[in-house]
């Protein structure tokens, strides 16, 4: 698949990234490189394959799942301590909307 | 090269984990004594090989007094990592130590929580002596993607240490920690401890907790051990493994007794050379160092038989577009809100996040999370995400056949000499390549343990790597540990 700068720009957008029109140039042709090297799995036969997921080795009968009891949690403050902006015991955040 | 003064400070830092635990169950050294030869040892050594990004030293010594006290008044018994202090990479948090995962945007970050691995090592009375380098967010494999400063290569200061743990393997090999933690994605505990001549060890996947490790590929990702032998190895894991209920990945067992199990019999263990893996790609000094370590297996009883990995090709392709995929969804929350580096640049909300962003990771790190939102962007996701994940199967397949065939699977750990500072940095594809042999671990959830089995004449190490089924690393490690012992290397001198 060949993917236009057009196209890397509207993914720099769903994640959240901007490139200047110089690194963006850079940045197809490492793109395009990577992407044609990914091609070769598609000559893998994988009919009737089922895909894995995880990492896990077993996966518990009972699940993953815990009693859903109440348990002391991190204080607010040491949450808060490491934020850019706090106040009055929330996150600040630049303004959402006018 | 710095000298330091004679005596004892530097024989200290020459013990291993076993004989520190040793001095120290026998009241021999004390906890201060040791933590003081290692704060010596870096002071000298770290300016050149730039392992640590943060070292502790009062609080430190502080927490070393007061076990070297109740060990004295009988308070307490001297765990397996009693007063010892390690190095642990920068991407596992301690409560209340800067944590930067060697980016930019969480440079000022002190994480309010524990990580369950840093927890167990400490409530064995295990120290934490500083935090290493590591290419950020642990993308790389050469530590030269640090936002900080790149790590050298305590054999030849011109070559990489490898990465992402590469802090860690360096700091271990360079003498400055007994030992440490690392954390292997798609070999970067491995392929590090190769490239410094150290061992390092990648669990099973839910061996040990994730909880507190800062997420890249969260279905890939293990937090294990790199240490000088196979012995020390075995006792850093024999503390940091075991069911976390914060973990819901954990896997339900309880930690083994992989110290004890170092002792037992190979005779008769049948080792797997995987074909795939001895082909043209591979140095040739490397095939031959491998070759005769599985010499040395068969002239103690061993048996050694070849296998086949079919799908080891493929494997590099699914690994990335399953990592990327993940490590783009995980990278999402640094948006500059909560915690982590904000823009300065007065914005409406996602300019912020954008800004931030920008600001905040590196170049390797937006490569990567690019390449995971296209792979799972609309209309895509079939043909990259779905295909490896399938693909994925295919290779754990490989590996359980393989397993019927084999006990332990050895091969490389890499099909190259640590490369020289600067040579893969500029092609992110070819340096995706050489990780070859180590990614496939990940995928199948498998653990591998790499270990020195040769010096170059030049003084440079090669390393090789053991693969067993799931949650046997006790009989990787026995393996590993007879192979110190029959193979007994001659280390040559650090080039610091």
């Amino acid at each position: 698949m060949s993917i236009t700068p057009k196209e890397v720009q509207r993914i720099a957008e769903l994640a959240h990234l901007e490139f200047s029109p110089d690194e963006l140039q850079r940045f197809v042709a490492q793109f395009q490189r990577i992407l044609d090297y990914f091609e070769q799995l598609q000559q893998v036969d994988t009919e009737g394959v089922a895909p894995t997921y995880h990492g896990l080795a077993e996966i518990p009968e009972e699940g993953a799942v815990r009693p859903d009891r109440t348990r002391p949690s991190l204080a607010p403050e040491a949450v808060l301590e490491g934020a850019p902006k706090a106040q009055k015991g929330y996150f600040g955040v630049p303004r959402v909307i006018d | 090269m710095i000298n330091e003064p004679p005596g004892r400070p530097s024989e200290i830092c020459d013990l291993s984990i076993a004989q520190l635990h040793r001095e120290i169950q026998n009241r021999q050294l004390s906890s201060v004594e040791i933590v003081e030869a290692y704060l010596r040892r870096i002071r000298s050594r770290d300016p050149r090989i730039q392992a640590f990004i943060s070292v502790r030293a009062e609080t430190l010594l502080e927490e070393a007094r007061t076990l070297d006290r109740s060990l004295a008044l009988g308070n307490r018994e001297a765990g397996l990592l009693t007063g010892i202090p390690l190095a642990v990479k920068d991407n596992i948090v301690a409560r209340g130590i800067r944590t930067t995962c060697g980016s930019r945007i969480l440079e000022h970050y002190v994480p309010p929580y524990e990580s369950t691995a840093v927890a167990r090592l400490r409530a064995d009375g295990g120290l934490i002596l500083g935090k290493t380098n590591l290419d950020e967010f642990a993308m790389g494999s050469t530590t030269e993607n640090s936002g900080f400063f790149p790590t050298r290569n305590p054999w030849d200061l011109n070559r990489v240490p490898g990465g992402s743990s590469g802090g860690s393997a360096a700091a271990v090999a360079a003498l400055e920690a007994p030992g440490a933690l690392g954390s292997d994605t798609g070999g970067s505990i491995r392929q590090p401890a190769a490239f410094c001549g150290v061992v390092g060890l990648k669990p099973t996947y839910g061996r040990v907790s994730r909880y507190g490790l800062v997420a890249f590929a969260s279905s890939l990702d293990q937090i294990g051990p790199l240490a000088r032998t196979a012995r020390d190895a075995a006792m850093i894991l024999q503390v940091v493994s075991g069911h976390d209920p914060m973990d819901s990945t954990s896997a339900r067992r309880p930690a083994e007794d992989f110290v004890g199990g170092l002792e037992g019999d190979v005779r008769g263990l049948r080792i797997g050379l995987p074909a795939e893996w001895f082909s043209s790609g591979l140095d040739p000094r490397i095939d031959a160092a491998v070759r005769r370590a599985a010499a040395a297996l068969e002239a103690v009883g061993c048996e050694v038989v070849e296998v086949d990995l079919p799908h080891s090709e493929c494997a590099i392709a699914a690994y990335y577009i399953i990592a990327l995929a993940e490590a783009s969804s995980n990278l999402a929350r640094y948006d500059g809100m909560r915690y982590g580096h904000r823009s300065s640049r007065i914005g409406p909300l996602e300019e912020t996040y954008r800004n931030s962003r920008n600001e905040g990771f590196g170049d390797e790190v937006k490569r990567r999370i690019m390449i995971g939102t296209y792979v799972l962007s609309a209309g895509y996701y079939d043909a990259y995400y779905l295909k490896a994940s399938k693909v994925r199967t295919l290779i754990k397949e490989d590996y359980l056949r393989a397993f019927e065939q084999a006990d332990v699977l050895m091969g490389p750990t890499v099909p190259s000499l640590p490369f020289l500072q600067g040579d893969k940095i500029a092609d992110p594809l070819e340096m995706y390549l050489s990780d070859v042999y180590t990614v496939t671990a990940n995928l199948a959830g498998i653990p591998g343990v790499a270990t020195n089995c040769a010096y170059t004449p030049e003084g440079v190490p090669i390393g090789l790597q053991l693969l067993g089924p799931h949650f046997k690393e006790g009989r990787l490690l026995r393996v590993a540990h007879v192979l110190e012992q029959e193979l007994g290397l001659v280390k040559p001198a650090l080039a610091v």
